[in-house]
């Protein structure tokens, strides 16, 4: 079935196709249309939608249902994220899956409200306090915020953990056809380091707790099974990185030249590419959808690699521990990066 | 069922002469005679000295960040409506950086049974002011004296829309086991605060030990409250 969809739409959709079944949440621009929609559609389903004090609230409450036995979300930008921030860790430690969506805006603080960025990316990776993983993903269309938000309930349930989708206003905001699945498969594969999940009221009654745990949940003071506890916390995301590494690539095989981008930067850069095709260029795109952990694979290659990124260079910085001749793109005036400004650094390199 | 058998872990970490005991105790007898089973039962806590509860009881215990637990137990109890839900915070958890919460979980009138330890001062990091810190007590972070005034939850909670609202004292242990026993019947937001003796923290600043504060609970309290009294009882239902 092809609809015509508003990204946060068929975030909701995606999520609603994923068995969520509860929403919390507090209103923030460019998010508040996820809320919006879940107010209507959740309860028509069963499920639950409650518009919280603040986004503290929201993520606790999210955490809660999902330790009830409700698939689970919340949506936000950027001024959200900082205030969940001690949450997200608690749902780290706690091994409790939930999906987090941040529809990201230029901060920081209220920042040029409510203009595109990508400016979260590294609070997406390092938000909570604490020496941790998370998943993080990425979506650069309106099919991917339907994708990857289902996709994201799957991980998170798969591995135990908070998912982050790190949205932006632009694929937020943005409407294209859709084509939405008639049926989605169910199976959700168990994975070795992931413990089983005993939803509250299931008939086995345990405790819960954010403080560093033995494997019986209670805190302990060991500090060999604390470093064991937290270092298979990391181990058990770095381990099944396979299953949760989503990677797009165009035209890459032949390229000499590659633009990496991820989020609604992915569009521009595709226009670019083809654009410089025509040029005679071999120039190609990976988008890359899940950002964290960061597949940094993708790059260890002999092509010339360009990254655009609406903020300062987070991801080619990033990208500089793998490879040193990083060319970085950046912009961080509200604006897209246009095709045309691609287009011009990739002729230059190629030069 | 002997109260022995509702814990599942102890020792506990709580001081001697620590009230929270005492509030576990009135708390498990209420269920006890209520008759309601271990796995009907859930039991929130946030972070401090009495959050530490939940990791003692055999119920489905989640023990949350500092200050939030209202939060989490909303969402637990919109998805299981049929449990019964226990929130226990301490003073600074519940008034000051839950004090958000609070307001909006009495607010909704949402069917949880909050209990507050309130020993008027920040036990678990060694003895700061909280917003219940009676004026001119000395604190870590008050030594000439606390110069703020406290904050009655009770009219807080009642002014904010809780549906049942109650105070006790360690002292008063059947009055509080017979509050937790109607907030258990009650079908609605159930807050019950408990003064209760730190001698660790605020007595030895303060010069009482845990039986001189008990003392002050029996002398100084009264249904009627006014003057220096606390005013304890039953204020909604
Ligand atoms: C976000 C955050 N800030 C501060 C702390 C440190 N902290 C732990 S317990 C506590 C206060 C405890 O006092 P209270 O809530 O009155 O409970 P009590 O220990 O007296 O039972 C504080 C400030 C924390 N754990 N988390």
């Amino acid at each position: 079935m092809v609809e015509l969809l508003q990204g946060n739409e068929a975030c909701v959709k995606g999520a609603l196709a994923a068995g969520c079944r509860f929403y919390a949440g507090y209103p923030i621009t460019p998010s508040s249309e996820i809320a919006e929609m879940m107010a209507v559609e959740l309860p028509k389903r069963g499920g639950v939608f409650i518009q919280m004090e603040d986004e503290i609230g929201s993520i606790a409450a999210v955490i809660g249902a999902s330790l009830a036995g409700a698939r689970a979300m919340t949506a936000t930008s950027g001024p959200g994220i900082s205030l969940m921030a001690e949450n997200i860790g608690f749902a780290i430690m706690a091994e409790i899956p939930c999906v987090i969506v941040d529809v990201q805006r230029v901060g920081p603080s209220t920042g040029h409200a409510t203009k595109p960025s990508q400016g979260d990316v590294m609070m997406a990776r390092w938000g909570t306090h604490g020496d941790h993983r998370v998943v993080v993903l990425s979506p650069s269309s309106v099919s991917d915020m339907f994708w990857l938000t289902f996709k994201a309930f799957r991980f998170a349930e798969m591995l135990r953990t908070p998912v982050i989708l790190l949205s932006d206003e632009i694929i937020g905001h943005m409407r294209t056809d859709v084509e939405l699945p008639d049926e989605v498969e169910e199976e959700i594969p168990e994975l070795e380091d992931v413990p089983s999940f005993h939803p509250f009221g299931g008939g086995k009654r345990y405790h819960v707790t954010g403080l560093v745990h033995d494997e019986t949940g209670f805190p302990t003071n060991d500090g060999e099974i604390i470093e064991k506890q937290l270092k298979r916390l990391i181990r058990k995301i770095e381990r099944h990185r396979d299953k949760i590494t989503i990677v797009e690539r165009l035209n890459v095989e032949d390229a000499d030249v590659v633009i990496l981008a991820y989020g609604c930067v992915v569009r521009s850069a595709i226009r670019a590419m083809y654009l410089a095709r025509e040029e005679g260029i071999k120039c190609g795109v990976v988008d890359v959808k899940t950002l964290w952990p960061f597949p940094y694979e993708v790059v260890e290659s002999e092509f010339k690699l360009i990254v655009p990124e609406m903020n300062s260079g987070l991801i080619a910085d990033d990208l500089r521990k793998v490879r040193n001749d990083v060319i970085s793109i950046t912009k961080m005036n509200g604006e897209i990066i246009y095709p045309h400004e691609i287009l011009e650094i990739i002729r230059r390199v190629s030069n | 069922m002997r109260i022995r058998d509702y814990f599942r872990r102890l020792p506990h970490i709580w001081c001697p002469g620590c009230g929270n005991g005492t509030i576990i105790n009135a708390m498990l007898r209420a269920i006890d005679e209520v008759g309601l089973k271990k796995d009907e039962i859930v039991a929130v806590s946030g972070i401090g000295c009495f959050g530490r509860a939940t990791g003692y009881l055999d119920f489905y215990t989640l023990h949350t960040t500092h200050g939030r637990a209202l939060a989490f137990a909303t969402g637990i109890k919109l998805m299981k409506p049929e449990m019964k839900v226990f929130v226990l915070m301490g003073d600074g958890d519940a008034a000051a950086i839950g004090g958000n919460h609070l307001i909006h979980a009495a607010r909704r009138d949402i069917d949880l049974i909050a209990i507050v330890a309130n020993n008027s001062i920040y036990g678990m990091t060694g003895g700061q002011v909280s917003p219940t810190t009676p004026e001119m007590a000395k604190t870590t972070t008050t030594p000439e004296g606390c110069k703020e005034r406290p904050f009655d939850l009770c009219e807080l909670v009642l002014a904010a829309g809780g549906s049942y609202v109650a105070r006790w004292t360690t002292y008063h242990v059947r009055q509080l086991q017979n509050s937790i026993k109607e907030a258990l019947e009650h079908p609605g937001f159930s807050f019950i605060e408990v003064f209760s003796q730190c001698p660790v923290q605020f007595g030895r600043r303060n010069k009482k030990d845990h039986i001189q504060m008990l003392r002050e609970f029996k002398e100084k309290s009264s249904l009627e409250g006014g003057g220096d009294k606390i005013k304890i009882g039953v204020f909604r239902r």
